[in-house]
């Protein structure tokens, strides 16, 4: 049987990784935003779904990542150097940032994370001199690792999807490790996970901060990607829709993210045959999903095994 | 120093209007424990019904508000009740702020479908005229939101210390089990909860959509002022809602002319982080135990 998911897994993949080579240069733009959402997800399912906490800023971390790969990129700094950099700035004001919300209740590091981003975005609104201000950063050159170029579509889409596959394997040992064990004591019953000797804090503020590292990972693919960053896109807004994939897809399940992004990426896609009204259906479809399905799209095999019992 | 005053007082209107917003969370909060992202979008729909029906169905204003007010106890005080916060109330905070953070993604689009992204002016109860006290000048419309914002909170007060019904209600929010045991009808005092939420919305609207005037995304910033606001005074004092209001409008005024106006809007933010930092029950609140 486990033997079994390893060849479903690998099939996937393989699927995964050849079949956009068909698809034209719109299709190809979307699927390859929907893994780099997906690896943002895969953060944010961290902070959220294995440790409970609710974080509204991962839009942010998104454009910090961004913004550093753009910087960077265009002082002619090697994209081998700034994924990790990327990843390390966020790592770090994410720390910053958890250290004083996480002294108190978790739903306040709901709103010390929405606020975060709020001051993010003014921050890359209004600082022109490194951030462009509203009119941002364009010509963002995509990536050259190796003297391989990854410039059309469809090779940078397969450096996403291997970047992807990396990013999520070092999410699996991690939760396999001891730390993935502390996570899910503290999201399941933190005052006991205290009395047994876990230091709450610490690990409360390792899952914020590696979430938000995944966030500039995610970054760091998307200025590439689009070629051009602007303050919009890392708005409070887009936080929400990262929580909601999350959720939506299944908080606290490994593949989660990548269902819940289809949801925010691909869904107002597939909407948009409803024109002016498909966000106000999109909001509708979520309100009625989380009321019939509260935990999420990945738990339907679950609810539906229950009833039937 | 009148420039001073001046932008004290706006910031007293503005923040009056926060504070209203504010209160009506930090109700729903301690009444049922919802958490509600769709809270700027609570102001914003009434400042709408209340155009349609001057508008459309030609109404004067007065009676227009009195039947937005109608409707808006019956949708976002009792629908909303029904129709989202009880069947996923039980599953914990997070299903259900996903779920006021899509219903606040259905009301904006549905208004912008309805209504266009255009922006509408909105008439004001108050005059315009401006009066001068000894060289400041102070708009009617300032003192009387202030006034207005001051006197709702002084009766919500009274309401929740004075009467049956609002101790009830109080019971409910410090002890769940213990206002059962006693006999008090929790879902009705927790609806109750909800219907003064409408209500105060309903009057915010009324308030500040003169100044800010109405459009679909209006209740993006405006929510998340009333967050801060309400954290900022404490999550569970109604008087705390007010402070946090008016601190945060007077601050916010204040910055914007002084230090920079492009960080304006990060002051609430800055209030709220010293906040947590130092007093995380809020200036008013008083601290909870955990339960284990």
């Amino acid at each position: 049987m486990k033997y079994l998911r390893w060849v479903a897994l690998l099939a996937v993949s393989v699927a995964l990784y050849f079949a956009p080579g068909q698809m034209k240069s719109y299709g190809l733009y979307i699927t390859t935003l929907w893994v780099v959402y997906w690896i943002a997800g895969v953060g944010l399912n961290l902070t959220v779904g294995y440790a409970g906490q609710i974080s509204l800023g991962q839009g942010a971390f998104l454009g910090i990542g961004a913004y550093t790969a753009a910087v960077l990129s265009k002082a002619g700094v090697s994209y081998l150097a700034i994924f990790p950099t990327a990843a390390l700035v966020c790592f770090a004001i994410g720390l910053l940032l958890g250290f004083p919300a996480l002294r108190v209740q978790h739903h306040y590091l709901a709103f010390a994370t929405l606020g975060f981003n709020m001051l993010v975005f003014l921050f890359l609104r209004n600082e022109e001199w490194l951030t462009g201000g509203t009119f941002g950063l364009n010509n963002i050159p995509r990536p050259v690792i190796f003297d391989v170029r990854f410039t059309r579509p469809l090779d940078f889409y397969h450096l996403s999807f291997v970047v992807l596959v990396v990013m999520g394997g070092v999410m699996a040992w991690l939760l396999r490790s001891p730390w993935g064990r502390a996570f899910a004591a503290l999201r399941d019953n933190p005052i006991r996970a205290e009395s047994v000797g876990i230091n709450t804090t610490f690990y409360t503020l390792m899952a914020f901060a590696i979430g938000a590292a995944y966030g500039g990972v995610a970054g760091a693919l998307f200025a590439p990607l689009v070629q051009f960053v602007e303050p919009a896109p890392f708005s409070v807004a887009n936080s929400l829709s990262m929580l909601l994939m999350v959720i939506a897809g299944g908080s606290g399940r490994f593949f989660g993210p990548a269902v819940g992004a289809v949801i925010v990426v691909l869904l107002p896609e597939w909407l948009r045959v409803a024109q002016d009204w498909y966000l106000a259906i999109f909001g509708v479809l979520i309100v009625l999903m989380m009321v019939w399905l509260p935990g999420g799209l990945l738990s339907l095999p679950d609810r539906l095994r229950g009833r039937r019992a | 120093m009148t420039d001073f005053l001046q932008l004290v007082i706006a910031g007293m209107a503005t923040g009056g209007c926060y504070a209203l917003a504010a209160l009506g969370f930090t109700l729903l909060w301690q009444a049922s424990g919802t958490v509600n992202f769709a809270l700027g979008e609570m102001v914003m729909l009434p400042a709408f019904l209340m155009l349609f029906f001057i508008n459309v169905v030609g109404l004067a204003l007065p009676l227009a508000f009195v039947a937005a007010v109608g409707v808006a106890l019956v949708v976002m005080g009792w629908g909303f009740k029904v129709a989202i916060v009880d069947p996923l109330i039980r599953h914990g905070v997070i299903p259900l702020v996903i779920a006021t953070l899509g219903l606040s993604i259905a009301m904006k689009q549905t208004v912008k479908g309805v209504a266009t992204a255009q922006v509408r002016t909105f008439p004001s109860i108050f005059s315009d005229t401006l009066l001068n006290v000894g060289g400041v000048h102070v708009s009617v419309g300032d003192i009387g939101t202030v006034v207005v914002a001051c006197a709702l909170v002084a009766g919500l007060q009274a309401f929740l210390g004075r009467t049956l019904t609002g101790r009830a209600m109080q019971a409910v929010a410090q002890n769940r089990d213990a206002a059962v045991v006693l006999g008090i009808n929790v879902e009705r005092m927790v609806l109750y909860a909800f219907l003064i939420n409408a209500l105060l919305a309903a009057v915010a609207a009324l308030l500040i959509t003169p100044v800010y005037l109405a459009k679909f995304d209006m209740g993006d910033t405006l929510g998340l002022k009333a967050f801060y606001a309400a954290i900022i005074g404490g999550f569970n004092n109604s008087r705390g809602a007010l402070l946090g209001g008016l601190l945060v409008g007077v601050m916010e005024n204040l910055v914007g002319a002084y230090v920079s106006s492009g960080y304006k809007e990060g002051v609430a933010l800055a209030l709220f982080m010293v906040v947590i930092v130092f007093r995380p029950q809020g200036l008013l609140g008083t601290v909870v135990e955990r339960k284990v």
